[in-house]
């Protein structure tokens, strides 16, 4: 019986999913001149290209990879044409800088695609944009409801029976299918966001009615990405329903989403106002400092104002506060959207991270170098940004700043790493330290010797870098496609530079801990194998050591599904340091043999 | 000096660990049953689906080569005390200067008809695990036969698989020989809730042929004929000491030893579950086959070839299950039936799914026993109680120190505390839970 309420969930789920994807080619294109005009926004680029589009003139294409790659042939023969040209008549060269301000640059061709697809759109699904929408909606609701069903029948409690024998959970061909299905589509929504035409129709009635404007493939993605927390986290509400930890904290990241990640903003697009994600911190919200954010908060107000300050508030005082007295979790596992989808459409996924000690090494290494990475890109962004001389916060004396920030950082860690026994190796403080006075001696030597770029490379270079490799590949393609091969923290735990940040705050000074319940503990390995961060929380647990570990999201799955009551998420100011120090009590109503050891 | 551990269970693995621990004695982990020290309890999970056998290894294989264990998969056909050796299956020799036996248990059988029938077995090892799994290809019913810790899991395993299963316990209600009637009850309940056919107060008569030397079906003592294809015997294990009969080991129901677990042989120890106390401690077994006791003796017994002879002495009390979906802890001495110098608190949530056992001395109100179901319970504060011998009006007011419930579930204390002003016309108030965590800490170190 309920085995055939999931098989008719699933059913319909990949109807809905078939429906959905067979949007994309529901439409058929023919070249607008116009919007290709108003793309380029440059008569002169436009001029040079036109004679290019003729082919491409009254001719319909059947999909959109047909015609952009129509579109793209003649935007490349465009700009070869306007290069001859630049050459030929003006004698400019690629070594001169007008050149660049006057070609066609490849980005924009990358840019100009999708409006253009847009606007060339014709056939079924723009006359039926709503209607496909609705039903791809309905067939995934109804085949989710159905497919969650029989865990309202169950009796309350874990239910991770057949996970490891499940081939969409344990890497078989339904996981890996999954995991390329959810790849391509990070892929093409980076990086080839025009052949996602057709689901942006789908959701563009919604976009007007919220907030006037067409619909992005960002509104898309925002949408989407609300829409699955919100019916997978109906699923953790069904599956831990005996859990009151789980219950709220579900609740928590489905709000969050809702209301501060997509409707907030929508309200705030809606009254012409900047439409920033509150919750989102730099450096995950690693644009937070860019040129276009702060003028567009400038220039807006007092609310411009607002928001730049909560946004500096938020990273400086809210973090290491709130850290201090719940741990990280009130960010990763309660707030934080990337963590949101990682709790409910990842929670099928948590058992697939690794738990080696090299997978630990690798991840100690890389999550910091990004952090790293994320300062020093910041850092040049923001000397670039602001003026060379003023009474105000002029380039250098923000240099000054945070190099003192850095310095604060690191003393506070120097000090209070110290009084803690459960404490960071002095060697990694030592590495974080000289890397941070790398970082201050290297941007103070380049900006004493006058040089423009305090990094070497050119900030700009140095950011579209970041957004590339941190922001598209890792935080997405990597981090969310690879969710059923992977795991579901993938992002969180070896690349998110806010998480290393909270990490480090949990490590150092904070109340949180995993406390262990004596002898309890059988060793079967429940608590490791469900941890999503690859912690070996097993091996805590049987030498009665309490756990402090700076990845530690805090997601309460180690407590919840182990068998034996052993394991407790805690918040106490007394000192963890006796506690969590190594074979604390194994024989723990024996002290004889405690105190010899 | 040179170590041979027979067994890599939970007390030769914890043996071989801590006298690496404490000297670079040799060391070598002998088994015939894996590769590598699995945690037994966790079998089920294995059979379930929500555990590999891999993740169910408490140390990683490297743990072993990083510590230098030698491990070797074989069985030992016997030992020699006089010049010290270990026979191997493999025709192998191996000398020992100090040898430890923790073989474990085996299930137990009572001798029914039909018991050696092909698609009979019980539940203890790795084998049996691969045995049950084969026979669960197509399988159309089992039967469960013996209602304690492995029994439930059986069946708890095969439910997990859809197969339908019928259950035959011999006692009145689930474990009731080791369980409080209140408790039993609702273990009971919770059986029957998930759908089970459980038979309470029928026995197993015997097992009947298909003709073919296989199961067919069994017969209970109620007259009743229950057609299967696999019979679990989950009536209880005894010490896996069949192999070594013949030495001149002493033995009982288990291999006998002293306070500090050795047998009457010249450094030949035993420990875990294959080793019977000469001696037991006062109101504890000579032998207890579980996980946490097995731990013990091999952390006492490393301790007594590392350091200095060490007796063993495994403090109070404490064991922990989970029936289906209900936890179970237990701290101390909670009898099935209360010894009459005692008196018991017990508290139970309305909805029949949660309850607390308090038990104390009539007399001097000092506490002896806690047992939760549904409510987990802090180890280190309800064992500083009873090792302090606090009394019942102490413990109540901080009854929150004890609790180990996850954030935000709801807390019972309040009602527990009622229930006892109530019964006792007492006026018991809670201590605030502000700031708990670092009251319990306070409370233990004080």
């Amino acid at each position: 019986m309920h085995d055939a309420f999931r098989k008719a969930g699933i059913i319909i789920i990949i109807a809905g999913l078939g429906l959905f994807t067979a949007s994309l080619w529901m439409s058929h294109f023919t070249l607008q001149e116009k919007s290709l005009e108003e793309g380029l926004n440059n008569e002169y680029h436009y001029r040079m290209t036109a004679p290019f589009l003729v082919s491409m003139q009254g001719k319909t294409f059947s999909n959109s990879f047909a015609f952009n790659r129509a579109l793209h042939k003649a935007l490349e023969q465009g700009q070869e044409a306007i290069n001859n040209d630049l050459r030929e008549n003006r004698g400019l060269g690629p070594s001169d800088s007008e050149y660049w301000s006057l070609t066609l640059q490849d980005y924009a061709i990358q840019s100009v695609k999708l409006p253009v697809t847009r606007a060339s759109v014709g056939g079924f699904l723009p006359q039926n944009a709503g209607f496909v929408g609705l039903s791809v909606l309905l067939l995934l609701l109804a085949g989710s409801l159905l497919y969650f069903y029989p865990d309202l029948k169950r009796i309350p409690g874990i239910a991770n029976n057949g996970t490891f024998k499940s081939g969409w959970q344990n890497r078989g061909w339904p996981g890996i299918l999954l995991g390329g299905y959810l790849t391509a589509f990070y892929i093409a929504l980076y990086f080839f966001p025009e052949h996602l035409t057709g689901w942006i129709m789908l959701v563009d009635p919604l976009s007007h009615y919220l907030n006037g404007n067409p619909a992005s493939q960002w509104f898309m993605y925002g949408l989407l990405y609300t829409l699955v927390i919100a019916v997978m986290g109906v699923r953790m509400l069904l599956r831990y329903r005996h859990n009151a930890y789980q219950l709220w904290r579900t609740l928590s990241v489905m709000f969050f989403q809702t209301c501060f990640a997509f409707l907030l903003p929508q309200l705030l697009a809606a009254l012409n106002r900047p439409a920033p994600d509150l919750k989102n911190i730099w450096p995950l919200d690693y644009s937070f400092f860019f040129d276009y954010r702060i003028d567009e908060m400038i220039s807006s107000g007092t609310f411009g104002f607002f928001l730049l300050f909560w946004g500096i508030a938020l990273m400086l005082i809210g973090v290491p506060v709130f850290t201090y007295f719940f741990g990280k979790r009130w960010y990763c596992s309660w707030v934080c959207g990337c963590g949101g989808l990682a709790e409910t459409l990842g929670d099928p996924f948590r058992q697939l991270s690794d738990k080696s000690l090299g997978a630990w090494r690798i991840e100690r290494w890389l999550i910091h170098l990004v952090l790293v990475f994320a300062v020093v890109m910041t850092i040049a962004v923001l000397y670039a940004y602001l003026p060379t001389e003023g009474p105000g916060l002029t380039g250098r004396r923000f240099f000054v700043l945070s190099s003192l920030l850095l310095l604060i950082a690191i003393g506070l860690i120097w000090f209070y790493n110290q009084k803690a026994g459960a404490g960071l190796p002095v060697r990694t403080v030592q590495i974080g330290t000289v890397v941070a006075l790398f970082v201050i001696g290297i941007g103070g030597w380049r900006l004493i010797s006058g040089e423009s770029y305090l990094y070497f490379l050119d900030h700009y270079r140095l950011r579209s870098w970041y957004g590339f490799l941190v922001g598209s590949v890792f935080a997405g393609v990597v981090g969310t496609g690879f969710y059923p091969l992977m795991g579901n923290r993938v992002w969180c735990r070896f690349g998110c530079p806010l998480a290393a940040y909270l990490g480090l705050v949990q490590r150092i000074r904070s109340r949180f801990r995993i406390t262990t319940n004596g002898g309890q503990c059988i060793s079967c390995g429940n608590c490791s194998a469900y941890c999503e961060m690859g912690i070996d929380v097993r091996a805590y647990a049987q030498k009665g050591q309490d756990i402090l570990r700076s990845s530690c999201v805090g997601c309460g799955i180690c407590a919840a599904v182990c068998p034996r009551g052993v394991l407790k998420l805690e918040n106490g100011s007394a000192d963890i340091s006796e506690r969590a120090t190594a074979l604390r009590a194994i024989h723990i109503s024996e002290t004889e043999v405690r105190l010899l050891d | 000096m040179r170590i041979i551990i027979i067994g890599n269970g939970i007390s030769g693995a914890t043996a071989a660990r801590f006298i690496r621990k404490w000297s670079d004695h040799s060391i070598t982990m002998i088994s015939a049953e894996s590769d590598y020290f699995f945690s037994r309890t966790a079998l089920m999970y294995v059979y379930m689906g929500d555990l590999r056998l891999k993740d169910t290894r408490p140390y990683p294989p490297e743990f072993w080569k990083k510590n230098n264990i030698q491990l070797i998969k074989a069985r030992v056909t016997g030992f020699d005390k006089d010049t010290k050796t270990v026979a191997l299956d493999t025709g192998q020799q191996l000398s020992y200067d100090k040898l430890i036996i923790a073989t474990g248990s085996t299930p137990r059988f009572f001798g029914w008809p039909g018991q050696e029938l092909e698609g009979v077995r019980g539940l203890y090892s790795l084998q049996d695990l691969e045995y049950i799994e084969k026979y669960s290809k197509d399988l159309k019913r089992a039967v469960v036969v013996g209602g304690g810790l492995i029994g439930i899991e059986l069946a708890e395993m095969l439910h997990s698989r859809g197969i339908p299963l019928t259950f035959l316990v011999r006692e009145k209600h689930y474990w009731d020989n080791i369980l409080p009637p209140e408790e039993s009850a609702m273990v009971t309940r919770h059986i029957l809730d998930n759908g089970i056919d459980l038979r309470l107060d029928t026995a197993l008569q015997s097992i009947i042929d298909n003709g073919t030397g296989r199961v067919e079906a069994v017969q209970t003592d109620k007259g009743e004929q229950i057609k299967c294809g696999f019979v679990g015997i989950t009536t209880g294990v005894q010490p896996n000491i069949d192999w070594i009969r013949n030495s001149e080991l002493e033995c009982e129901h288990g291999i006998l030893v002293d306070d500090q677990l050795q047998t009457n042989l010249p450094d030949v120890y035993a420990i875990g579950d294959c080793a019977q106390l000469r001696q037991a401690q006062p109101g504890r077994k000579a032998i207890e086959a579980v996980w946490y006791t097995g731990r013990m003796m091999g952390e006492t017994l490393a301790f007594t070839i590392c350091k200095k002879p060490k007796a063993y002495r495994p403090g109070i009390w404490f064991n922990s299950a989970k029936f289906f979906h209900l936890e179970y802890q237990v701290y101390g001495s909670v009898p099935a039936s209360l010894p009459t110098d005692q008196d018991t608190l017990y508290w139970e949530h309305p909805d029949g799914k949660k309850s607390l056992r308090i038990n104390f001395y009539r007399s001097s109100q000092v506490v002896s026993g806690f047992q939760a179901m549904g409510i987990r319970l802090r180890h280190e504060v309800c064992e500083k109680w009873l090792k302090n011998e606090a009394l019942l009006e102490e413990v109540l007011p901080n009854l929150a120190l004890a609790n180990f419930d996850p954030e935000f579930y709801r807390r019972h204390e309040k009602d527990i505390v009622k229930l006892f002003n109530q019964r006792f016309g007492k006026n018991i108030r809670l201590q605030p839970r502000r700031n708990i965590l670092n009251k319990v800490y306070q409370f233990l170190k004080s």
